[in-house]
């Protein structure tokens, strides 16, 4: 294939993909797509578009989001639920550890899916970021500065040939004086607000279940419970794999403003209700399907 | 000095600059907005006053398009108590920001020499300052009407002018309230007589 608009230089593997395309060897091309413009060359780098206006490589970035566990956030009138399904790689990691939810600062709470190490970068980054507003305005940031903040950060990751994009959607939300606030934040550094939050593998059916919640009725307690219903949901189209299930919130009342780990009371109540209503479903189907073997 | 009343908050300053014994300007205006109601008292230094609310009016603009919403009294003393803090021993600047918006009702921050913050219900400060210390402590109220407030800040200033070399000319007033921002000038065969 020949290229038109061929960018002004041109490296050394971007010169041997060229070759190896001329050759018909190994051109790799995104079924999804359908398009050739996978493996021209355009999505080597940042910063650079390709000739149908498309960054490739925020593009990959969001690809490794798509296969990372499940987080979720609720947001109440109170406060904000968040929860992560963590996938067990190994028996020999310890339970209960290895948490996967930060906290950003006092009442503002994060949980990301995709690359941890990114994650744990970004988080690193807000706490900063909280750290030089206390000192400045000796107030706590909000959440939708903080979120701007952040948005920014990520973006520029988007723009250099040094670096590369972030490879997280991350769920960032707290309470502030404004009351509860919930975001999500993508590879690309655009960020919306959201009533219910999902990232990861099992976003789209986590998503479903999320839309027919009742926002504004809805307490905190309770949201931990359609949390943890969620998050055991979407586990199920991945079910050989072992895992555990990690809560935080925070609420104006419940918590006194602060995000922290859900007690371990609420947290197997939440369990066994989930449990409870995944069987309950289960049941149902198993049901549908003998009514169906009486049709016949 | 800067008053905290029932309806939002009063600031009032004499007018006297002085360099040295001699008046610079008799008719100055000491009372500086730094944001629609976010304002301050000067006192110590005109220059590095100046140069300090100047700084703070352009971190409360930059805040408001960072924000998209208007800083509050307390976001303003923070930044007066962060220059003043940082800067210590360069700055001669004591100053009072008093500010009002509709959650608040009004507040008052005392801001002196090294730089803390104190919230209070009023303050003073400067030269004048020394000789009110009693009288307002004495004659305060809680809740004051508008009309106690200013004459409160009126009898308050007339003592410290007449007591202190250094202070004198007119006596200024800005009161912040919901309904708006209002100045009051009283001139000195008015409250030399008071």
């Amino acid at each position: 294939m020949v290229r038109v608009n061929k960018p002004y230089h041109v490296s050394l593997a971007e010169f041997l993909l060229q070759m190896l395309q001329v050759l018909g060897v190994g051109v790799h091309d995104d079924g999804e797509r359908g398009r050739t413009s996978v493996g021209t060359g355009y999505d080597l780098s940042n910063s650079v578009f390709s000739p149908d206006g498309r960054n490739f490589q925020v593009e990959y970035a969001a690809k490794a989001v798509e296969n990372g566990s499940t987080s979720l956030a609720i947001k109440t009138p109170t406060g904000v639920v968040f929860a992560v399904e963590k996938i067990i790689t190994s028996k020999l990691l310890v339970p209960n550890k290895n948490n996967r939810i930060q906290t950003i600062g006092r009442s503002i709470g994060a949980v990301y899916s995709g690359l941890l190490p990114d994650g744990r970068h970004l988080v690193s980054r807000a706490r900063d970021e909280f750290n030089s507003y206390r000192g400045q305005y000796k107030e706590d940031i909000t959440v939708p500065y903080l979120i701007d903040r952040l948005g920014n950060y990520v973006q520029a990751y988007t723009c250099y040939n040094s670096v590369r994009p972030f490879g997280i959607t991350s769920i960032i939300g707290g309470v502030d004086g404004e009351g509860s606030h919930l975001y999500m934040l993508e590879p690309s550094g655009v960020y919306w607000g959201y009533k219910g939050a999902a990232a990861g593998k099992g976003r789209q059916s986590a998503k479903n279940e999320l839309e027919k919640l009742k926002y504004d009725e809805l307490t905190s307690k309770d949201a931990i419970k359609e949390a943890a219903r969620i998050i055991y949901l979407a586990h199920e189209d991945n079910k050989d794999k072992d895992f555990e299930i990690e809560i935080s919130w925070v609420d104006t009342v419940e918590t006194k403003g602060l995000h922290q780990f859900v007690p371990e009371d609420l947290l197997a109540e939440a369990k066994a209700y989930a449990q409870d209503k995944l069987n309950e479903d289960e049941d149902e189907d198993e049901e549908d399907d003998e009514d169906e073997d009486m049709d016949n | 000095m800067a008053v905290k009343f029932k309806d939002g908050v009063v600031l009032g300053a004499d007018s006297r600059t002085t360099t040295g014994s001699y008046i610079a300007n008799r008719v100055t205006d000491k009372l500086t907005q730094v944001y629609d109601k976010i304002w301050c008292c000067r006192s110590g230094s005109a220059a590095d006053t100046q140069a300090v609310a100047d700084i703070v009016k352009y971190h409360l603009d930059l805040y408001t398009t960072q924000h998209g919403k208007p800083p509050t009294a307390r976001i303003a003393a923070s930044l007066f108590q962060e220059i003043t803090y940082t800067n210590k021993d360069a700055l001669s600047a004591g100053l009072i920001v008093a500010g009002y918006d509709d959650k608040t009702k009004g507040e008052v921050y005392s801001i002196p020499l090294g730089g803390s913050v104190h919230k209070q219900p009023y303050a003073i400060a400067g030269s004048g300052s020394a000789f009110i210390y009693g009288w307002t402590a004495k004659n305060f109220k809680e809740e004051m009407s508008k009309e106690e407030v200013i004459n409160f800040t009126k009898t308050a200033l007339s003592q410290a002018i007449k007591w202190d070399g250094s202070s004198g000319g007119v006596i200024r007033i800005v009161i912040l309230t919901a309904e708006g921002i209002e100045r009051l000038v009283f001139y000195p065969d008015e409250h030399e007589n008071f």
